[in-house]
């Protein structure tokens, strides 16, 4: 069914009853030609653009709980294409421009609202930095904008611009930066893989990866063994788990990173901001809550809970930044299950075992390249080779010397 | 989250710096291959579980320790001081 005004309209008319499920809820068959480990936002993309792009139809996405259950259910919803390395930039530039025609291709309103991103500084050799990050952005022919304390003032005249610890010396506009409605992005790529002859299982745990003289030739699972010449793991949260059953480590940490979410607000604030001094960044959903988070708590967990400390560090950060939010309720905060990769960039590649794919490590960055992470991870395991905007983001990197740290922090899973 | 360090006492997480996997107390030998040092620094088995990790008394006596935790729960079940086995390694070989 394909959506349109005409067809709320004539619906409504029509008391509803027209409406079908958006994607069938399909049982396991034997074997597949390819089987894609993961219902999230990232093995939906995949799926998609393997049916899409290659043709791929006889495919299946195996997902434990519910599709979308996972990030792609819970996060701060930022797309931005704001990287400074090369092998980092020309991916995440590809992703804006997936999401900027997504909801025409997948007849699905994602919400998709290019608000704009403004990073702050509040020193000189922040601005020296953040004027050499708008340099790489445009030559990666994506839009920056390095704005002083008073084009800032124009922008967000609610900061706290008068403070002496952190003084606000100016921002980085990213004009097309923004926001998406996150659920509704798995929802999309469900259906239009779905419409595409792919099966999605749900409710169906790969329990193990069966390996014939390293050829990978299917999967196990709560709902049988299922037969295919390609598997993708794209699990990001639990990809340890699940690489282990192919008797593989990954250089992978898991660390929790917490975010909050305040009661309904009128608009108040327009654009995504990022505090250039703590760990800071805040938009304000369509429905009105002040979406908002920080840093990582900075040890491995799988607990889905954060701690205080952070919870802490989190609210004086936002306290320092713009006083006015101080009375608004928190309704409720989480913590997600990041992959941290020790370089921060994420891996979409081959394994050592023929036919088995990997697509994991997004840090606390993934939301923003679900397309582009699909769309190469497809093109990877169509062709068996990396695509090229995503050429850089091997497995086998850190062995081999050619990080990707976008921060300059160091090869180190707890520093990013 | 607290840790019991066991010099300093019962003590608020802040003051501690996590460093990562325990992996990091077996390094390869001098002229080890390639693959050992990259499994030494960056490949890890990342349990949804009982974990062993290394913590560093930053703000307190700068001890390091080796913690025994789970990373589903939260729960700390042991801290022990990477040190004090080698001290009494060194005063039994006296």
């Amino acid at each position: 069914m394909r959506y349109s005004g005409l067809k709320v309209i004539t619906e409504g008319l029509f008391g509803n009853k027209g409406w079908k499920p958006a994607w069938r809820d399909s049982a396991p068959k034997a074997e597949y030609d390819a089987i894609i480990i993961g219902g999230g936002g990232h093995g939906l993309s995949t799926a998609y653009y393997l049916a899409k792009n290659h043709g791929l139809t006889n495919i299946a996405v195996l997902e434990k709980g519910y599709l979308g259950s996972g990030n792609i259910g819970r996060n701060t919803t930022i797309v931005r294409a704001n990287y400074f390395l090369q092998g980092n930039s020309e991916f995440y530039s590809h992703s804006m421009k997936l999401w900027e025609g997504l909801e025409s291709e997948l007849n699905y309103n994602v919400m998709h609202s290019q608000r704009g991103l403004i990073n702050l500084f509040h020193s000189d050799g922040q601005r020296d930095a953040f004027a050499r990050r708008g340099n790489a952005m445009i030559n990666q022919g994506d839009d920056a904008i390095l704005l002083d304390r008073e084009g800032v003032r124009e922008h967000l005249p609610y900061l706290d611009f008068e403070q002496t610890r952190f003084p606000i010396y100016g921002g980085l506009l990213h004009p097309r930066g923004g926001t998406a409605r996150h659920d509704a992005v798995a929802w999309g790529y469900a259906r239009g893989a779905d419409r595409r002859g792919v099966d999605l299982i749900q409710n169906c745990e790969v329990t193990g990866i069966d390996i014939e003289n390293g050829r990978v030739t299917g999967v196990q699972t709560t709902r049988g063994a299922i037969r295919a010449k390609k598997v993708g793991m794209v699990v990001a949260g639990r990809s340890s788990q699940v690489a282990a059953m192919a008797g593989m480590r990954l250089p992978i940490e898991s660390h929790i990173l917490q975010a909050f979410v305040t009661e309904g607000l009128k608009p108040v604030i327009d654009h995504v901001i990022s505090f250039g001094m703590g760990h800071f960044y805040i938009s304000q959903s369509d429905k009105g809550g002040l979406v908002f988070g920080g840093d990582l708590d900075f040890y491995a967990s799988y607990a889905s809970r954060g701690n205080l400390p952070m919870v802490e560090h989190v609210m004086e950060a936002g306290m320092t930044l713009m006083p006015m939010i101080g009375r608004a309720k928190v309704l409720r905060s989480w913590g997600g299950i990041m992959d941290m990769s020790p370089d921060g960039s994420p891996i979409i590649d081959k394994t050592h075992i023929d036919g088995l794919f990997v697509d994991c490590g997004w840090n606390y960055g993934g939301f923003k390249a679900v397309p582009a992470s699909g769309w190469c991870m497809a093109h990877l395991m169509a062709t068996g080779e990396s695509h090229p905007v995503a050429a850089r983001f091997k497995l086998n990197r850190f062995a081999t010397g050619h990080i990707l740290d976008e921060e300059g922090t160091g090869s180190q899973h707890n520093l990013h | 989250m607290r840790l019991t360090c066991p010099l300093c006492g019962e003590r608020d997480r802040r003051e501690f710096y996590y460093y990562g996997s325990d992996d990091y107390l077996n390094r390869p030998s001098e002229g080890a291959a390639p693959d050992a040092w990259d499994d030494y620094l960056h490949l890890r088995t990342n349990p949804a579980g009982i974990t062993h990790d290394l913590w560093y008394h930053d703000m307190g006596c700068s001890s390091w320790l080796r913690v025994t935790r789970n990373t589903v729960t939260h729960e700390i079940h042991a801290v022990e001081a990477i040190a004090a086995p080698k001290a009494s390694a060194r005063g039994a070989a006296k």
